[in-house]
């Protein structure tokens, strides 16, 4: 770019230029949202289409579910614990020292265990998957499935994307006892709470709605979770690089879905 | 139709990308149960015009006729059928590194067939063989082998499911001059013992040689000569003979790619 100032040059044109700089990220955009709406729509249909690839998803299962727990698992605990800790803290200057149940069980059920599971696995999980999809894709792995007669979709997208809306509630399940269990071993090992009232008070505030909201969004995360290491993976570019971009964009596009789905699915179920 | 039954077809075939024209209108026929290679220097579009054909990618014109029927925008199921008389042997091997060396051979019987996993492994191992590979590697995993058996094992993995026509992307690339004749013979044999058409892609002349009925050489996305390999030596075309030749001047090097890079 030539720095000297033609004399013909319009006064408009640095505002023609930003215009021209937004258009095009606009545009951008509104591709990628077209091409990761498409590759959506073909995972789905290939879903309920024979064949379906049984072992690749309990492979996947495993991998997506079981192996996540101990972090799930670590998440929850602790975060339970300072809930109790920061609550008490907190409630004790207007005598409601009572509340901490409630606010324990409620805060890990409806929105704790849900998004911090979500954004674990996002980590754990979708960058494992765009890794290894992009490793795949750079290698001709993935044409070599196409010249063996199996459609790539089928075979490592549609297990990957089922696991993972499968196991998120499972493994919310369980991050929601865990959290619950860390604030009630605060409250009785730390504050001096009476064990029976804590737990009474638990169970008194909880409804069947703050779970079933809380494994909803965890399906919904799981799904977009490895939805979007898929996609980032089948479309990694050439390289090395090309698959660190892969990993690094499904992990971050993961996590900013997973807060903005987090918002809607809770105005939807508690508005 | 005419009176030579062609297994492959391609009229006119072009592809671009953004700006860059990769393709500008190849015309090509492979007769059946011939092995046809084709030649020309690195991004000139051989491996385009491959994964045209196997609609890995669709061309923006043209059309591509395998046993005379057109593919050249089929997709899904049909697709599917079509690949299932297909065979390639991928440049990088692309063997699936999450299975063991014996799924990879079997993974076109398991999935594509659907013989069961028993059989499958059988005809495996005789593959593996007929590779001269021994029934020792079948449960190891592809990261343990070396390069050569790699090619070996894609080579088997190609060749498994008895395909009428088999693709082999630069076999040769990246093997030691004794292996890669190795994986010519492998070739040679594979491809007359199924009767199969072979089509290859390759800048290595020993290789092309070896393995070809005809010779197809490309140039700027363009076929620009064609004959059986007895002709190569006397095409009378200066490009073919620079590029045989392996020259640094000619008619090639005049054009944009080669010229840009040394100024």
């Amino acid at each position: 770019m030539s720095q000297s100032p033609a004399p013909s040059k319009n006064i408009f044109d640095p505002v023609l230029n930003i215009c021209a700089v937004i258009g095009a990220s606009v545009l951008n955009m509104l591709a990628s949202i077209g091409t990761l709406t498409a590759f959506a729509g073909r995972s789905i249909t290939h879903a309920f289409s024979l064949p379906f690839f049984v072992s690749n998803l309990g492979r996947q299962m495993m991998n997506i579910g079981y192996y996540s727990l101990p972090v799930v698992g670590m998440t929850a605990l602790f975060t339970g614990m300072v809930l109790a800790l920061q609550s008490y803290t907190g409630f004790t200057r207007f005598n409601a020292e009572s509340a901490i149940a409630a606010v324990v069980v409620l805060s890990i059920t409806r929105e704790l265990a849900p998004v911090l599971t979500g954004l674990m696995v996002a980590g754990r999980v979708g960058a494992a998957i765009a890794a290894e999809i992009g490793t795949m894709r750079v290698t001709e792995q993935i044409d070599a499935l196409t010249t063996l007669s199996v459609n790539p979709y089928k075979y490592l997208i549609v297990p990957r994307v089922i696991a993972g809306t499968l196991c998120l509630p499972l493994l919310v399940l369980v991050a929601d006892i865990i959290g619950v269990f860390g604030g009630y071993l605060v409250s009785i090992h730390v504050l001096d709470f009476s064990p029976s009232n804590y737990l009474y008070q638990t169970w008194d505030v909880l409804t069947t709605n703050d779970v079933v909201s809380g494994l909803t969004k965890a399906a919904v995360f799981g799904f977009l979770v490895t939805l979007m290491g898929c996609y980032h993976g089948f479309n990694s570019a050439r390289g090395a690089q090309g698959v660190g971009a892969a990993t690094t964009n499904s992990v971050v596009s993961s996590s900013i879905l997973i807060l903005i789905f987090n918002y809607i699915l809770t105005q939807v179920f508690f508005s | 139709m005419t009176s030579v039954p062609y297994k492959i077809e391609m009229q006119n075939v072009a592809k671009s990308f953004g700006p860059k024209n990769v393709l500008n209108g190849i015309d090509l026929q492979v007769p059946a149960g011939k092995s046809l290679v084709i030649i020309g220097g690195s991004g000139t579009g051989k491996s385009v015009t491959l994964k045209c054909i196997l609609g890995l990618i669709t061309p923006d014109s043209g059309t591509i006729k395998i046993d005379g029927e057109d593919t050249s925008f089929v997709s899904g199921d049909e697709r599917d059928r079509i690949m299932r008389k297909f065979g390639m042997l991928f440049q990088g091997g692309a063997l699936f590194d999450s299975l063991p060396v014996w799924q990879n051979v079997a993974f076109g019987l398991i999935h594509g067939k659907q013989i069961d996993k028993k059989q499958a492994k059988n005809i495996a191992i005789e593959k593996l063989d007929a590779v001269g590979l021994g029934a020792q590697v079948a449960d190891l995993f592809p990261a343990e082998l070396s390069g050569g058996m790699q090619k070996r094992v894609s080579l088997a993995r190609a060749i498994a499911t008895s395909p009428e026509i088999i693709f082999f992307d630069e076999p040769t690339t990246g093997l030691d001059p004794i292996m890669a004749d190795v994986i010519n013979d492998l070739i040679v044999k594979c491809v007359k013992d199924l009767g199969a058409t072979a089509l290859s892609i390759t800048h290595d002349m020993a290789s092309a040689r070896k393995i070809a009925d005809y010779i197809a050489m490309i140039h700027q996305g363009k076929i620009i000569w064609f004959g059986s390999v007895s002709e190569l030596d006397h095409s009378n075309n200066p490009y073919v003979d620079q590029f045989i030749h392996g020259r640094a001047t000619g008619p090639i090097t005049e054009k944009a790619e080669y010229t840009t890079r040394r100024a």
